[in-house]
C-alpha cells in the first residue's frame, strides 16, 4: 500500500483531497459528515462581511443525459454569523485533529478588517488561511472577490496586510476571469503568500429557459452571471495550472489544485501537472461526501501499479511535458489504423473525417455493415476519428515518423522544407 | 371440451396486456435514447424495410424534438406507430444495431418509435400537408397496410383516394390478424383515423372487389387502380379429418379473437397447432393466453428450418406451448364429428428442396396427439379466383408486377397479395413504391 498522506506547508492530511471553500464546508454538520467520510481537509466556506443570498442559486449544463456536467452558482461568502461559524470551526478541529482545517477569508477592503478577521480564526486553532480573490459574483460589486483577484497591485496589497499579521500559513485563491492567472500569481507570490490555489469560479451563463427566455437561474424573471465550475472546467483549471508551475516565481510555492477534480484520475492529473494537493466541490455537492472512498483507493492503487511510495513520487511529474508550439518534434507523424476485429461498422469515424477532416477513411458499402479503413497517405494524423470512435482500442494511432531526427519548427523553416503539403 | 369463458376477466386482461409495454417516463425514454450513437449509414435504417432515419428520429428525441421526431418516421412510414408495436425488430432494425457487436443490448428502437408516434397520433399531430387536388383519382382495393400507405402517399401529393375495403373496418391484418397482445382494437382504429386524418382518402367499407365493385368500374372511374387485398385463409392442407368439428384456420380464428371478447372464444383443453411460422406462433400463444390447458405445436421440419423468429419461438416457449419438430400431420382422428386425436408421420431430413430447405421424407413411423383443437397455419392462400377472374397475372394467385405495375394497364398492386404475406412494414413500402409509381403513371412525375 502506497502512502498517500499529504503535507502542504506544514498542513496535514491523511490524504491528498481536501473540500473546497462552498457549501459544502459551510458548517459544522457537513464538516463533520465529510471527516467521518474520510476528507482529508477542508476549506471552511469563505468567512468576511455580512451578506444575503437570494432564491435560487444554482443552475447546471446537463449533456447527452449525463447531469450536472457544468454547474454554475450565484452565492455568495458565508451567509451566516461569523461567530457561530468561529464556533463550529473550533469543535471540527477537536473532534478530528488528524484533518486539515484551512479558513477562506474575504474581509472588507481594508487593512484592519483584514487583521481583526485573521486574529478572530487563528484563536479557533484553525491551520491555516486561504484567501479568497476569486468569486466572480456578488463580492466584486463591492471591490472584493475577483475584484481583488484580476489586478496584481490591489491583490499584492492585501497579501502584504494579511501576511503582516497572520502566523499560520496563507495560500491565495485565484480567480480564472483573467487572461492569464501569471500576473497576481507573481504578485502575491511577491508579496509572501505561502502558497497558491486554483481556480475559484468562472462567470458563465449555463442556459436560457426556452419559454421563459429568462437565463438560468432563475430570480424572479432575472438572472446574473454565475460562476461555472465542475467537470467542463477541468480543462481550463489544469491549463492554468500549467502556466503557474512553469513560471519561475509562481512555482516557488506549493499549489492546491481545483476545478472539475471529481475523480482519483483527475486528481493525479492536477497532481501530475505540479499540484501538491486537490479541493472538490462540484463532485459532492452531486454525489454527497462517499465519492473519497474511491478517490483514495484509486490513487493507492495507481501508486501501488506504478511504483510511486509518496505522492511526492509523482506532483509534478508531467509539468515539462507542455512545451512551446515551436518546439514540437515536426517528423513525428503517426495515423490511424481501424483493428477491423473490433470494428462495430457504426461508420462515426468515416463521417467525422470526410465531412469535417481529410477525407482518410475508405468506405466499403455493405448490407447492412460497412467496412471502413484508414487510407494511410491521406490520414494526418490528426486523431478525430479515435476521440469518436465509441470502442475502446479500436483505432489505434500507430507511429510512422517522417524521419529519425527530431526537428522543431524553427530548423524546419530554416531548412526551408515544403509548407502546406497537405 | 372445446369451450369459451375459461378465464376470468383478469386472467384474460393479464394474458392480452401489451407485449411490449411503452417507457413510462420521459426519463427512461431519454436513457435509451441517449444510448443510440447516432451511427453513420446506418445498419438499422438499411435493415428496416421502410428505411426510416432512426439515428435521426431517436436523436430529435434527444433534442426535445418530439415532433420532428415523429415527422421523421411517418416521412418514411406512416404505419410507424403500428410498427413499433409489431415488426420482428430482432429480425430488422434491432437485430442489425452495431451494439450487437460489442454484445450489448441493442438500442430499443421500436420502443422508442413508440414514444415519438404515439404521442404525435394522441395529440393528433397532423405533420403532413395535402398539396392541393391535383382532380386525379386513384382507387385502392384493401384498406391495409399496403393500401393505406399508398393511399397516405398519393393524398399528400393532391389524388383524390377511395379505399374499396370488403370489412367493416380498416387496418386489414393489424386489425384483423395480428395478436392480441401486440395491437388493441382502440389503438388500430386510431392509427386508421391518424393515416385519414391528412385528408383526400375516403374508405368504403363493406365494398368487395369482385362482389360490390368490379375491376370494370374502378378502371372506368378512377386514373388508377392500386391492388393491396392482401391473402385469404389458410391452405387446406389435404389430409382426412379437415372437416371435423374443433379443426380451424389459424386466421378464422384469430379474427374471431380480434373481433370478439376474449371470454366469447372457445378454446379446446389440448390443441394442436400445425405450421412453425409466425402465425402457428400466435395461434399457439393466443390458445394458450385463452385458457387451453395444453397446446402442442407441430413441424414437418427439424428447428433449424423454422420460419418463425427465435425470438418468437421463445415467446410460445414461455406461454408453455410444446413443440414437436419433424412431424407431418397424416390424419385428424374424430369421433361423434369431433376431433379427438392428430397423427403424424415421423419425418427425416432428407435432399434440400426447391426452397433450399432439406426435404422431410417420412420415416414410416407415426406418432398419435390426443387433442380435441387442431389449428392449422400452414401459410396463407392468396385470392387465385379473384385475380384471375380479372386476368390479373399471377404466380399461385400471388400477383405479378413489373415496378409495381400489373400486366393490366394502370392497375398496381402491392403488399400481401404480391409478396404472398411477409410483414406490415414490408407492405408499407409496397404501398409507397405503388404510390410512386402510380403518380409516375398518372402525372408523370417521379413521386
Ligand atoms: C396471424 C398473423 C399474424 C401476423 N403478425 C404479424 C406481426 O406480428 N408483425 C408483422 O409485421 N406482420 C404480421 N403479420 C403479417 C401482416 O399482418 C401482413 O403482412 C400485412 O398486414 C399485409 O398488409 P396488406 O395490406 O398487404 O394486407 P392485409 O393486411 O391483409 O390487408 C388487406 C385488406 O384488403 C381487404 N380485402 C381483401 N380482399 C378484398 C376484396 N376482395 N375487396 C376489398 N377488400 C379486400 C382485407 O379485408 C384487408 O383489410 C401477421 C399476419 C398474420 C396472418
Ligand atoms: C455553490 C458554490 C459556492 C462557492 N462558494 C465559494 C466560496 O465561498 N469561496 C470560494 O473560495 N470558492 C467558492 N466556490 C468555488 C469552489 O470552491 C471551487 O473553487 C469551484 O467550485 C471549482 O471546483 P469544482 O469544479 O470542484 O466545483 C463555490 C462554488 C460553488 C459551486
Amino acid at each position: 500500500m502506497a502512502d498517500i498522506s499529504a503535507n502542504f506547508l506544514g498542513i496535514k492530511s491523511p490524504n491528498p483531497f481536501w473540500l473546497a471553500s462552498a457549501p459544502p464546508t459551510d458548517k459544522q454538520t457537513n464538516v463533520l459528515r465529510a471527516f467521518e467520510a474520510g476528507w482529508g481537509g477542508v476549506v471552511w466556506k469563505t468567512l468576511g462581511s455580512q451578506v444575503k443570498n437570494v432564491s435560487s442559486r444554482y443552475s447546471a449544463v446537463d449533456y447527452h443525459g449525463s447531469r450536472v456536467m457544468g454547474f454554475n452558482n450565484i452565492e455568495l461568502i458565508s451567509d451566516r454569523p461569523l461567530d457561530i461559524n468561529l464556533k463550529e470551526i473550533k469543535e471540527c478541529i477537536r473532534l478530528f485533529p488528524d484533518r486539515a482545517m484551512v479558513v477562506s477569508l474575504m474581509a472588507d477592503n481594508n487593512k484592519e478588517s483584514w487583521h481583526e478577521l485573521i486574529k478572530k480564526v487563528e484563536d479557533t486553532g484553525a491551520h491555516g488561511f486561504e484567501l479568497n480573490f476569486g468569486c466572480p459574483h456578488g463580492m466584486t460589486e463591492r471591490g472584493m472577490g475577483a475584484a481583488v483577484g484580476q489586478d496584481p497591485h490591489i491583490a499584492k496589497m492585501v497579501v502584504e496586510w494579511v501576511m503582516e499579521k497572520a502566523t499560520i500559513p496563507v495560500i491565495t485563491k485565484l480567480t480564472p476571469n483573467v487572461h492569464s492567472v501569471v500576473p497576481t500569481g507573481r504578485a502575491v507570490v511577491e508579496a509572501g503568500t505561502n502558497g497558491l490555489s486554483l481556480i475559484n469560479t468562472i462567470q458563465s451563463v449555463t442556459g436560457i429557459d426556452l419559454d421563459t427566455l429568462v437565463p438560468n437561474p432563475y430570480v424572479a424573471g432575472k438572472s446574473v452571471f454565475g460562476g461555472y465550475c465542475g467537470p467542463a472546467v477541468k480543462p481550463i483549471a489544469l491549463k492554468f495550472l500549467t502556466t503557474i508551475s512553469q513560471n519561475e516565481v509562481t512555482r516557488r510555492v506549493p499549489v492546491s489544485g481545483i476545478g472539475g477534480v471529481s475523480t482519483w484520475k483527475d486528481a493525479v492529473e492536477f497532481m501530475l501537472r505540479g499540484a501538491s494537493n486537490v479541493q472538490v466541490c462540484t463532485a459532492v455537492m452531486k454525489h454527497g461526501f462517499r465519492i473519497i472512498e474511491d478517490m483514495c483507493e484509486g490513487m493507492n492503487n495507481w501508486m501501488d501499479e506504478k511504483g510511486y511510495k509518496t505522492i511526492y513520487d509523482f506532483i509534478g511529474k508531467s509539468v515539462n511535458n507542455i512545451t512551446h508550439w515551436e518546439d514540437l518534434d515536426i517528423n513525428y507523424h503517426h495515423i490511424a489504423k481501424i483493428n477491423q476485429d473490433n470494428c462495430i461498422h457504426c461508420g462515426l469515424c468515416y463521417i467525422a473525417c470526410e465531412d469535417t477532416s481529410h477525407q482518410a477513411i475508405n468506405l466499403d458499402y455493405g448490407n447492412p455493415y460497412n467496412n471502413y479503413s484508414v487510407k494511410d497517405d491521406d490520414c494526418v494524423g490528426c486523431n478525430l476519428c479515435k476521440l469518436v470512435c465509441p470502442v475502446d482500442n479500436c483505432i489505434t494511432m500507430e507511429e510512422k515518423r517522417v524521419a529519425p531526427e527530431y526537428m522543431n519548427w524553427i530548423d524546419f523553416q530554416k531548412k526551408g522544407m515544403p509548407l502546406n503539403d497537405h | 371440451m372445446i369451450k369459451s369463458n375459461r378465464l376470468t376477466k383478469e386472467q384474460y386482461e393479464k394474458n392480452f396486456a401489451d407485449i411490449h409495454p411503452p417507457f413510462e417516463t420521459k426519463e427512461a425514454t431519454l436513457v435509451e435514447a441517449n444510448r443510440c450513437l447516432f451511427c453513420y449509414d446506418a445498419p438499422c435504417t438499411k435493415s428496416c424495410p421502410t428505411s426510416i432515419d432512426i439515428p435521426k428520429f431517436i436523436k430529435q428525441i434527444t433534442t426535445d424534438n418530439i415532433k420532428g421526431s415523429a415527422h421523421t418516421i411517418f416521412q418514411s412510414n406512416i404505419m410507424g406507430a403500428g410498427c413499433s408495436k409489431v415488426c420482428p425488430v430482432e429480425k430488422l432494425c434491432e437485430g442489425s444495431c452495431v451494439y450487437n457487436f460489442m454484445e450489448e443490448t441493442p438500442v430499443t428502437i421500436a420502443r422508442l418509435q413508440r414514444y415519438s408516434t404515439e404521442k404525435a397520433i394522441e395529440k393528433n399531430w397532423q405533420l403532413f400537408k395535402r398539396k392541393a387536388s391535383t382532380g386525379k383519382k386513384v382507387a385502392i382495393v384493401g384498406a391495409g397496410p399496403a393500401g393505406l400507405s399508398c393511399a397516405h402517399v398519393l393524398s399528400r401529393e393532391g389524388i383524390d383516394v377511395t379505399i374499396y375495403e370488403k370489412e367493416s373496418k380498416a387496418g386489414g391484418l393489424m386489425t384483423y390478424g395480428i395478436a392480441a397482445y401486440k395491437v388493441t382494437p382502440e389503438f388500430c382504429k386510431s392509427e386508421v383515423d391518424y393515416i385519414t386524418g391528412i385528408g383526400g382518402i375516403e374508405i368504403k367499407y363493406n365494398h368487395a372487389l369482385g362482389q360490390n365493385v368490379s375491376m370494370e368500374e374502378l378502371q372506368k372511374n378512377y386514373d388508377a387502380v392500386f391492388l393491396a387485398m392482401g391473402v385469404g385463409l389458410a391452405r387446406k392442407i389435404g389430409i382426412p379429418g379437415e372437416e371435423l368439428e374443433g379443426v380451424v384456420d389459424a386466421i378464422e380464428y384469430i379474427y374471431r379473437l380480434r373481433t370478439n371478447e376474449y371470454n366469447a372464444l372457445p378454446v379446446g383443453d389440448k390443441v394442436a397447432v400445425i405450421g412453425m411460422g409466425m402465425t402457428a406462433i400466435d395461434a399457439a400463444t393466443q390458445a394458450k393466453r385463452l385458457g387451453a390447458k395444453e397446446v402442442t405445436m407441430v413441424y414437418r421440419r427439424s428447428e433449424a428450418e423454422k420460419s418463425c423468429t427465435q425470438h418468437e419461438l421463445d415467446i410460445a416457449r414461455l406461454d408453455g406451448c410444446a413443440t414437436i419438430w419433424l412431424a407431418a400431420p397424416k390424419e385428424i382422428v374424430g369421433k361423434d364429428g369431433k376431433v379427438t386425436a392428430l397423427v403424424c408421420d415421423v419425418m427425416k431430413l432428407g435432399e434440400p428442396d426447391s426452397l433450399g430447405k432439406p426435404a422431410p421424407v417420412a420415416t414410416g413411423e407415426t406418432i398419435t396427439l390426443d387433442v380435441d383443437m387442431v389449428i392449422k397455419a400452414t401459410g396463407q392462400k392468396p385470392f387465385e379466383e379473384l385475380v384471375n377472374a380479372n386476368n390479373v397475372q399471377n404466380k399461385y394467385g400471388k400477383i405479378t408486377i413489373d415496378n409495381n405495375a400489373t400486366n393490366i394497364k394502370g392497375v398496381f398492386a402491392g403488399g400481401d397479395c404480391v409478396n404472398g404475406g411477409k410483414e406490415v412494414v414490408d407492405a408499407v413500402q409496397a404501398g409507397k413504391d405503388g404510390a410512386k409509381a402510380i403518380l409516375k403513371f398518372i402525372l408523370n412525375v417521379e413521386g
